[in-house]
């Protein structure tokens, strides 16, 4: 190609590659791929992704069914005998300052984490998608109102406003609480996402088309928008149960979260860490175990956006 | 530019209203009287009871309650604590030592960002690289108070090369430990920003005329590569900054740093109204001007961006 002769900004193919191209076409026609079945083929070729999945896997095993993990019943009593021993048969991670099984309470706190991960997710997701879609795609005063309330809840940090929200349902502090409390602050990030996509797909001649065929700019927008911007919104989505998972142990943490009674990963950490000198290891697991799920659904989520994105697939 | 700078500040009126009022009724509606918490077991007498509430203003509506809590924002006084500091003056004590904080914090993430974003762009897909990429994972994923609590116990405890915790008297120096936990969780973000922006400009026309002429890769990469990609960095560091100031809350409570986070935590769980809405109203405007300035840097740095 470097004997051509080439045009500042602007470059006419030459006759034999045109050729090329229509052989190209030729083979490939063989079988089009859509857009997901290109990502899943991508995907699944990737073992960092079927290691995430395990990981996954494993850890909602242990939330629907704790008891295959570990014999000790939830909420066990605590026998200050046990006080910083040791692993012993039944125990494989030994026991907390206050002579706790560490091991039990780890497999019995991955339903917590799990379920107002989730919770959090759907509630931000579900408002997400709503007022971005919404704003892109009628635009004019409506997208001028919501993208003004999606920056004011942009604006305020959302651990911060969780904190106020969790001291204010002081009495109700269970699951759907907090994870109101934390999806209801994260949702405007995820409106921003849903709003760029949908503003794209608003574009694409099937909107025109099926404006043409007589559906309602409603129709139109449920049955071929919605459903062609979902690709950046289930990136967003995976990332964000991370970090919901994150928010419920800081939270559970600072104090503000699920009561100190209820088995989680964050009160687990936050109750290790007056023992922090003498029983380190009652930090450590917990904090292993939070670590490894965040780890699985950061790294889920990047490869699906990886996957997801043509011009990324190339670059690898 | 000024017409672009002016209507992002008109944005912010609607903004800094609707955060305010937000948190406002938020904190409004939490449970307990404040008043009848300053006495505790003794009850303190109807009458007095009744002359605390008018001068904080609680026996009036919700919407009137607010109203007075604007207009004193807007002759610069944000209230009154109710242990009787003004709240002026505890952001006055606090705010520095944030401020501090997260300049040490972000010095550190950009360094590392910087020099560890290069390298591994330079050897894209060699094990330096590789290595990087994991550990940068790593820390995307460990929350900031296990971060926090693992360097407190090895760093602090186990090797004793900080103090473990902060503490009311603090210079530069103390804040060290703290700093680098901050700036070592967002690292991460402008590592990967900054590896990508050094692959892009490699590929650069500019950078393959640098070559051609002649000039060594020690003259290329430090001159016409990385400052070019420095943009999405300290776009991100910035950003950060007011993330920082904000939202150091979980890293100020366990290495006990008396900044604005920890004092906003603590006025949360004694349900000191005022103090939570003044605080959570400074946030908001730092946060807003912050992303302004950020929005704004864009067009100083990279020439083609111009706001009309």
């Amino acid at each position: 190609m470097s004997d051509q002769p080439r045009a500042a900004g602007h470059f006419v193919a030459p006759i034999k590659d045109a050729v090329v191209a229509v052989d190209a076409v030729k083979v490939s026609s063989a079988k089009p791929r859509s857009l997901w079945s290109e990502a899943w083929h991508d995907l699944r070729k990737r073992p960092t992704f079927w290691l995430a999945l395990l990981i996954l896997f494993v850890v909602l095993l242990m939330a629907v069914w704790p008891t295959l993990f570990t014999q000790t019943p939830p909420n066990d009593e605590c026998f200050l005998a046990n006080s910083n021993a040791g692993p012993t048969e039944g125990h494989p991670l030994g026991f907390t300052f206050q002579g706790c099984d560490i091991w039990a309470r780890i497999v019995w706190g991955a339903r917590t984490s799990l379920v107002v991960g989730l919770l959090a997710t759907i509630i931000g997701s579900t408002l997400g998608l709503i007022m971005g879609a919404l704003a892109g795609f009628y635009g004019g005063w409506l997208d001028g109102l919501l993208s003004r309330v999606g920056d004011i809840f942009f604006a305020i940090p959302y651990i911060l406003a969780a904190v106020v929200v969790m001291t204010v349902f002081s009495q109700y502090r269970t699951p759907l609480t907090l994870a109101f409390a934390i999806g209801g602050f994260a949702w405007a990030s995820t409106a921003r996402v849903v709003r760029a996509e949908v503003l794209r797909v608003r574009q694409s001649d099937f909107v025109t088309a099926s404006r043409a065929l007589g559906l309602t700019r409603f129709q139109t927008l449920i049955t071929h928008v919605v459903p062609n911007s979902i690709g950046p919104l289930i990136v967003i989505s995976t990332l964000s149960l991370a970090a919901a998972i994150v928010a419920e142990a800081t939270l559970s943490f600072l104090g503000v979260g699920l009561g100190s009674n209820v088995m989680s990963w964050g009160n687990d950490i936050s109750q290790a860490q007056s023992s922090l000198r003498v029983a380190p290891q009652a930090l450590i697991y917990p904090s292993i175990a939070l670590t490894v799920t965040v780890l699985a659904f950061i790294i889920l989520g990047e490869l699906i956006r990886d996957a997801l994105d043509p011009r990324a697939r190339a670059n690898r | 530019m000024f017409s672009y700078i002016l209507k992002r500040l008109l944005q912010v009126i609607p903004v800094f209203f609707g955060a305010t009022l937000l948190i406002y009724f938020m904190v409004f509606a939490m449970p307990g009287d404040p008043i009848a918490a300053l006495f505790g077991d003794k009850p303190p007498s109807p009458q007095l009871l009744a002359e605390l509430r008018s001068q904080y203003h609680l026996d009036e509506p919700f919407i009137v309650q607010y109203f007075y809590y604007i207009v004193g924002i807007f002759q610069g006084n944000m209230g009154v604590t109710y242990s009787g500091q003004s709240v002026n003056d505890v952001l006055a004590r606090t705010l520095p030592v944030t401020a501090r904080l997260a300049i040490m914090a972000i010095a550190i993430e950009f360094t590392l960002a910087i020099i560890i974003g290069t390298i591994s762009a330079l050897r894209k897909g060699k094990l330096f690289d590789n290595t990087a990429l994991v550990i940068t994972l790593i820390f995307v994923a460990v929350p900031i108070f296990v971060l926090a609590f693992v360097a407190q116990y090895f760093l602090a405890i186990q090797l004793g090369w900080f103090k473990p915790t902060v503490g009311a008297q603090n210079d530069w120096n103390d804040l060290w430990l703290p700093a680098l936990v901050l700036g070592v969780s967002l690292y991460a973000t402008s590592m990967r920003l900054m590896r990508g922006s050094v692959i892009d400009t490699l590929n650069q026309d500019w950078v393959r005329t640098a070559y051609s002429k002649g000039l060594s890769r020690n003259r290329v990469v430090p001159v016409h590569a990385l400052r070019n990609s420095l943009i999405p960095v300290i776009t991100n560091s910035a950003t950060n900054f007011g993330v920082l100031l904000v939202g150091a809350t979980v890293t100020e409570a366990i290495f006990n740093v008396p900044g604005v986070g920890n004092t906003l935590f603590r006025a949360t769980q004694a349900h000191e109204g005022p103090t939570v809405v003044s605080f959570v109203t400074v946030f908001v405007i730092i946060y807003v001007m912050v992303n302004l300035f950020v929005d704004l840097l864009y067009g100083l740095l990279d020439p083609r961006i111009r706001y009309v």
